[in-house]
């Protein structure tokens, strides 16, 4: 009878260990609980008026939501990218210059100190919309088409991407003259969380929407499992891997406006750097295989959230932050190696000789 | 079956892939001659190329030995920053010998691909993750060891970055009516050396040609007899050293240590690699066809410098388009070999 309950229990506990959502969860617990214990302070969250006026919430959490955006909305497009090609995009950080670059070249008109904006903020999104959609369907041309691989397709606009961005602007550095142009990066009046949460929460539940009332989800892991069968079952792989390129071109867009809206400038050798390194961590994080097939967006949502706790926690212990990616990645490689599937079935072997060994004594 | 004697039949795509890419070059030099004149007339123009590239070369043979054992590294470029940084506060700071800087150097590298080997190899982790990772790491490290970029006043170390080696036959005579010799650095020669060492290896030991099996497919690599695990393990091993190796010709080229050194110099050597005709998917590949990727690229580089072009913009824009000429060159290459087969 105890036995019979001992063996409900383990196999709950590995119904749980075994769920695509355990690792990020733990790593949040384990970020969470060592916050706790450095500094409870971490998780206060005061309200306060900013320099505008304005009333604003602020706290380490809100940051991480805040700054954590962007990171949700690529991982939402890189997760699609994955699944369909079982590649990455190594250019989302490039592409973010490109976008954001021509939506500053549409709303400063190639004045580079306007008086005021020359075009409407939403038609310049939307500019930045088709630019990026642009990119991805050139990305997924040549890995649907061409059949090139996905990382290194994405190396051309990598290299190329940061040249182009400075090119569309002639290399200068336009300012946004209008206030309202920084409420996507920063907060709206009266409003005391963050634009950005919102943003990524409306991508978030256009996803959630699309994956449920079309077939867009099953026909990419589909197509990710397996090409030659899902084409023989009618699906389409050339059209779904080309599609999540451009879905991922969308979310590089609201990502652009995001970054350049912080600023109200670019500046195209820093912006967005590195994220491309950081949205395909998340997805590594969130459980999702890297050679494509199954996956979770949800998993990759909490990973992208993972990654800017660990990103802040670090700047609580005062690393710099050039030095920021040496931590980074010693706990990308522990994470890394206990998800991996090898060492889990040494574990599971290893818990299993134990017990073993306890019913015989 | 009778075989049929035809280009493409005699051809494998190792070959195929590494002709067009020599083609290529020898237009592009050519062309250049003829259109530009001007410094590319001269041999020293050539050398010059090989001396700001002999880094290059030697992580772009390291890159190709794991691309075509079906890997990747992207943690050469830091690796290459983080020797270049710790030789040179260790030649400075600390007093070091030339002959241990070189073993600095030389240690990096292995302790990388150790690492960096046995998670790919006996953990089956994603050698882009595990890589990735490295590369962070190593850019990360270059920082904590020193923040400030500076230049080695080392005399040694100084002597040495001056040693020129001149080339018999190939030296002009400038204005004033004076020999000039051409001369390449100590770099050109390691670069040169691995470079054969190389080649011998992947084509005529068994080491080699185990490469290419588990690259093509390791499945059958496997049934065959091949230590899959340890192939995958060498190749990591060998392309980070190499890395090591190459972050010390850097040193040698640049004489400073930052930690800005070197950057995307993963995608330099994974783009030589591909112009090359290494495949990316395992398998096809050659470290001639690498060599004369890096000097395609350096030479295109070249091409647009002197065309007057020199908005830094352009330099991204053209090796983009020539990456993705390339690419697709290959794509339509081998979908045409495929068909033929299937024929």
């Amino acid at each position: 009878m105890t036995n019979n309950i001992k063996k409900k229990d383990q196999s709950m506990l590995k119904k749980i260990s075994s769920n695509q959502l355990f690792i990020p969860i733990i790593a949040l617990l384990l970020l969470a609980v060592i916050n706790l214990i450095n500094d409870p302070s971490f998780f206060k969250i005061t309200a306060g008026y900013n320099n505008a006026g304005n009333p604003v919430l602020s706290g380490y959490l809100i940051t991480i939501l805040d700054y954590g955006s962007e990171l949700v909305i690529l991982a939402i497009g890189m997760t699609l990218v994955t699944a369909a090609s079982g590649g990455q995009d190594i250019s989302v950080g490039a592409t973010i210059a490109i976008a954001g670059s021509a939506m500053l070249r549409v709303l400063c008109g190639g004045n580079s100190r306007p008086d005021t904006i020359q075009a409407p903020i939403i038609v310049a999104f939307l500019v930045a919309c088709v630019v990026g959609m642009l990119c991805g369907a050139f990305n997924g041309m040549l890995v649907a088409i061409f059949k090139i691989q996905p990382m290194i397709a994405t190396l051309i606009l990598f290299t190329a991407g940061r040249s182009i961005a400075a090119w569309i602007n002639n290399n200068e550095l336009p300012i946004v003259p209008d206030p309202k142009f920084s409420y996507f990066g920063s907060f709206i009046p009266g409003i005391p969380i963050p634009t950005t949460v919102f943003i990524a929460a409306i991508c978030l539940i256009v996803i959630a929407l699309v994956l449920k009332f079309t077939n867009l989800g099953l026909y990419t892991q589909a197509v990710g499992i397996n090409e030659k069968s899902s084409r023989l079952n009618g699906i389409n792989p050339t059209l779904i891997k080309f599609l999540a390129f451009v879905i991922l071109g969308l979310c590089v867009a609201v990502a652009a406006l995001i970054k350049v809206s912080r600023l109200s400038t670019i500046n195209y050798s820093v912006i967005a750097k590195d994220i491309e390194m950081d949205a395909i961590l998340a997805v590594a994080l969130g459980g999702n295989a890297l050679s494509g097939g199954k996956f979770n967006i949800w998993a990759s949502v909490l990973g992208a959230y993972v990654i800017q706790f660990l990103t802040t926690t670090l700047y609580k212990f005062n690393v710099q932050s050039d030095a920021l990616a040496a931590y980074k990645a010693v706990v990308v490689i522990i994470l890394v190696v206990f998800s991996a599937p090898k060492v889990r079935e040494y574990m599971a072997n290893l818990r299993k000789s134990i017990t073993r060994k306890k019913e015989i004594a | 079956m009778r075989e049929k004697k035809t280009l493409g039949g005699r051809l494998n795509d190792s070959n195929l892939l590494l002709l067009i890419t020599v083609v290529i070059f020898f237009v592009m030099y050519i062309g250049a001659v003829v259109i530009q004149g001007g410094g590319f007339t001269k041999p020293q123009m050539f050398f010059n190329i090989l001396n700001a590239n002999a880094a290059l070369i030697i992580t772009a043979c390291g890159m190709s030995i794991v691309m075509i054992s079906g890997g990747i590294d992207i943690s050469v470029g830091g690796v290459v920053a983080l020797v270049s940084m710790c030789c040179a506060v260790y030649l400075d700071y600390h007093d070091g010998s030339i002959f241990g800087s070189i073993l600095i150097a030389i240690g990096i590298g292995l302790a990388y691909g150790l690492v960096q080997g046995f998670l790919v190899a006996y953990l089956d982790i994603q050698p882009f993750i595990v890589s990735l990772a490295g590369m962070f790491f190593a850019r990360g490290m270059t920082t904590i060891v020193n923040t400030a970029p500076f230049n080695v006043a080392d005399e040694e170390f100084t002597a040495l970055k001056l040693t020129r080696i001149n080339v018999p036959l190939m030296g002009t005579v400038n204005k004033k009516g004076i020999y000039v010799p051409a001369y390449v650095e100590i770099g050109v020669i390691v670069a040169l050396i691995i470079v054969i060492l190389l080649f011998v290896v992947l084509r005529w030991t068994r080491l080699g040609r185990s490469f290419y099996a588990v690259g093509g497919n390791s499945q059958s690599a496997l049934m065959m007899g091949i230590n899959v695990r340890r192939t995958k393990f060498i190749s990591h091993l060998i392309c980070s050293t190499l890395a090591g190796i190459g972050g010390y010709v850097y040193f040698l080229h640049v004489g400073s240590g930052a930690a800005s050194h070197a950057m995307g110099m993963e995608m330099n050597a994974i783009a030589s690699s591909i112009i090359g005709g290494t495949m990316l998917t395992g398998g096809v590949g050659n470290i001639i066809g690498t060599l004369f990727g890096v000097l395609s690229l350096s030479t295109i580089q070249n091409i647009v410098a002197s065309a007057g072009l020199d908005d830094a913009w352009w330099t991204g824009i053209t090796i983009a388009a020539m990456l993705c000429i390339f690419l697709i060159i290959q794509s339509v290459v081998m979908a045409q070999k495929r068909k033929a087969v299937r024929k």
